[in-house]
């Protein structure tokens, strides 16, 4: 049986990362694009508590709980903005939420 | 005696009165009423104080009455170092002042009380209007007469000078009376320009303008042989006094001062304004005396204006012209008396003067009145049945005037002739013809006028008609507004209000000459007697006795002949235009040429218009080109350059400073068309903007490490 080494979880964090970074530069619906963030956050999550494992320190993981608690809190604010918006546009598209403009 | 202060306010009062409320307010007798009664309560003051004046001693007659400070002291050069110049509201009483002062309040009232009569048919403003100027004259007039100082007098001499415009343009909407109103008032400026300037001179020389004070210093001073300071002086108030009192060569608005109303005439233009001149001569006598160059110009002066507007008056056509001539003669009669020392005798004149020339105009003013407006005396003839109260006074006034005894005129003028004859022979020639002269032209006028044919327009019985129509609106007088209201019904007699003034006058005329029966004749001339004080400063000044006396045979022969002379000419003149009318004409076409100049007044008004007047018309237009073209020019080249440069000033503004900040402006605006591209507002392209920002950096970090 294959071994995991550290490499592996970087491996997977990066490629969790960069399927979030994808997800939020080409996706259209908000709600997805806030997924993808999520993603993100996570994949910063693995790396941290991997790397406190490899480095047998507690500080790493202490991290990653205050990471999900911003997260959350995140995602709720955000969840209240995409709410008013639709009540205004009746839409979550991405594309035409674009009154910011010149 | 110390209210005489009073008497030039209460004419004041009346003017104020009539003035400022009865234009607008006042009936006709009202008006008429205030200024007579103001005059009268004037009069009776004047009468007052010249009866307090007679029950003082002989040298205490010079009563001062200080009113009010006017100017106070003013530190100012004079020839004896710094003087304070300072004069008081100061009126004063003395024999010539008293004199003067019954004359002006005297006739002044008579003719009051005549213009109520005379003005009834103006309007009712018009009225009180004349009434407010007359009142005004007396007022400017007694301030002249009582003033204690030359500035005081000054006063009354500008303000009489003021009211003659006034009243001579009375008819304001006829042109030739407002134009003889300025011609009155411009000649009288000439001459008040040498009073002025001969004041200057009063106060730069003794540091003072009290009369009095002025006359005690220059009694200190040495006779002047040649021409000095006090030549100058009083050759500077003569000036003055040929203005006023129109003598040559400033006599010329005279005779033009009858376009005003006939009391007017008679009141300003005969008995005082006029006289003004000689009074003010007479005031100024110590100085006189001490110019005796100037004196033998004056004298001079005085015998050639009686001679020449003597001469003028013999064919003189226009009633009121006539008199007007004879007033310059006789006024030339009074500077005689004054240039050959006699001011008592001039004064004497002037007095008498007043009485029978303020009746002769009050006498003509009835006539015209009567002819409906009409002044010229080829147009009346015959009115002695219609008017007899007017002939019989006119006849008294030119039985005087022409000097027959024993009426006022004949002893003030044998008084002067007497005195000019010790002086000189030559005066004494010219002036006893002007007197022949003076007795035909006023017996050519009473001829004329009241005997003889009737020569003037039909008039058309009371019923009416085309002929009454035709009369009613001859007259060309200066009734512009309103004229008469009724047609007229041929010569009358005058009211009431008129015949008494002339009735008083003549009693005037008569006997105001017995008070200078001279010595030849038995009296003791008290007038000259009376008079002396103010001439001498009160016995400061001794004038040099006359060298020689005649006897008092010879001066009676000098009386005798000069009667005789005028009775002479009264005969002629009955010969000429009574008797024989067509003499006259014959005459006055043997002698064509003289008898032109003579109509033409010797062609002095001609004379001054084309050098005086042309000159200052000219002189003016050319002031006027200067200042059209090079002081207007100059303004206007500035005002030109001024808009050239803002325009210079905007056209800069405009196309640099605002083409600027607009280029600018306009880079940015073109410019951000580019830039603003990428403000697209979609978060995802900022997101990849910023993902491959850290591209970029990580890639630059790894390769330039």
């Amino acid at each position: 049986m294959l071994e995991i080494t550290p490499l592996h979880y970087s491996l997977l964090s990066a490629a969790l990362f960069m399927i979030g970074v994808i997800g939020v530069l080409v996706r259209r619906n908000v709600i997805i694009i806030f997924m993808s963030i999520e993603l993100i956050l996570n994949a910063v999550n693995i790396n941290l508590v991997a790397l406190s494992d490899q480095l047998q320190d507690l500080a790493g993981q202490v991290f990653v709980v205050f990471v999900i608690a911003v997260a959350a809190a995140e995602a709720a604010v955000g969840l209240g903005i995409i709410i008013a918006f639709y009540r205004n546009k009746e839409t979550v598209n991405i594309d035409e939420i674009q009154i910011m403009r010149w | 005696m110390d209210l005489i202060w009073l008497i030039p306010l209460l004419p004041g009062l009346g003017a104020a009165l009539n003035g400022l409320l009865g234009i607008r307010y006042f009936s006709k007798q009202t008006a008429g009423l205030v200024a007579v009664s103001t005059m009268a309560v004037a009069f009776v003051l004047s009468v007052i104080a010249f009866a307090g004046l007679l029950g003082l001693p002989e040298e205490e007659r010079y009563h001062e009455v200080t009113v009010a400070s006017w100017i106070p002291p003013i530190p100012l050069e004079t020839a004896n170092g710094i003087g304070s110049f300072e004069v008081p509201w100061a009126f004063v009483l003395d024999p010539l002042s008293g004199m003067m002062l019954l004359v002006v309040t005297g006739i002044g009232l008579l003719i009051h009380v005549y213009s109520v009569g005379y003005i009834d048919h103006e309007p009712r403003g018009g009225v009180a209007r004349f009434f407010c100027y007359l009142n005004l004259f007396c007022f400017f007039m007694l301030i002249l007469v009582l003033g204690s100082s030359f500035l005081v007098m000054f006063v009354g001499w500008e303000g009489v000078g003021l009211c003659s415009y006034l009243l001579i343009g009375y008819w304001y909407r006829k042109q030739s009376a407002s134009d003889a109103g300025k011609k009155a008032f411009i000649v009288n400026r000439i001459g008040d320009w040498g009073f002025i300037l001969g004041i200057f001179l009063v106060f730069f020389t003794f540091g003072t303008l009290d009369f009095r004070s002025v006359a005690e210093a220059a009694a200190g001073m040495p006779v002047e042989v040649g021409f000095g300071v006090l030549s100058l002086i009083c050759l500077f108030l003569f000036i003055g006094a040929t203005g006023k009192s129109a003598q040559i060569p400033l006599y010329v608005w005279l005779p033009d001062a009858m376009e005003g109303p006939t009391p007017v005439s008679a009141l300003i233009h005969a008995a005082t304004m006029v006289t003004a001149g000689v009074y003010m001569v007479c005031r100024n006598a110590v100085l006189f005396a001490h110019a005796p160059m100037v004196m033998e110009a004056v004298a001079w002066i005085g015998v050639l204006t009686a001679f020449m507007a003597a001469t003028i008056g013999l064919v003189q056509t226009d009633i009121k012209r006539v008199l007007a001539y004879s007033t310059v003669s006789q006024l030339g009669y009074m500077f005689l008396a004054t240039g050959v020392g006699a001011f008592a005798a001039g004064a004497f004149h002037l007095m008498t003067h007043a009485f029978f020339k303020a009746l002769l105009f009050l006498g003509s003013g009835s006539v015209i009145h009567g002819m409906n407006e009409e002044q010229d005396m080829r147009r009346m003839g015959g009115l002695k049945p219609y008017m007899p109260t007017t002939f019989w006074t006119m006849a008294i006034g030119a039985v005087a005037i022409a000097g027959i005894p024993p009426l006022a005129g004949f002893f003030s003028k044998d008084e002067i002739l007497y005195r000019t004859f010790l002086h000189s022979q030559v005066l004494w020639g010219i002036g006893a013809l002007t007197a022949v002269m003076t007795a035909f032209y006023m017996f050519r006028l009473i001829n004329m006028t009241f005997l003889g044919r009737y020569r003037g327009p039909e008039w058309g019985q009371p019923a009416g008609g085309e002929a009454a129509h035709g009369a009613g609106s001859h007259g060309d007088g200066g009734h512009d507004d309103g004229g008469h209201g009724h047609a007229w019904h041929g010569p009358h007699e005058s009211p009431r209000t008129m015949t008494v003034p002339l009735m008083v006058l003549a009693v005037g005329a008569v006997f105001a000459g017995f008070i200078g029966v001279p010595a030849a004749l038995g009296g003791s001339n008290v007038i000259e007697h009376f008079l002396e004080p103010s001439f001498t400063a009160f016995g400061a000044f001794h004038p040099a006795e006359e060298a020689h006396h005649l006897s008092h045979t010879a001066e009676l022969g000098l009386m005798a002949l000069s009667v005789l002379l005028a009775a002479g000419a009264i005969l002629f003149a009955y010969r000429n235009y009574v008797r024989q009318p067509a003499a006259a004409d014959e005459m006055a076409r043997t002698f064509a040429g003289p008898h032109r100049v003579l109509t033409n007044k010797y062609y002095v008004d001609e004379l001054y218009g084309a050098t005086v007047v042309r000159g200052t018309m000219e002189g003016a237009n050319g002031l006027w080109t200067v200042d059209q073209r090079v002081v207007d020019g100059a303004v206007n080249g500035t005002g030109w350059t001024t808009i050239f440069s803002s325009w210079v000033s905007h056209v800069l503004d405009k196309y640099v400073v605002d083409g600027l900040v607009n280029f600018v402006a306009w880079v940015c605006a073109e410019a951000s068309y580019v830039f603003r591209r990428a403000q697209t507002g979609l978060i995802q392209n900022y997101a990849f903007a910023t993902l491959l920002g850290v591209f970029a950096f990580v890639t630059w970090y790894l390769l330039a490490r």
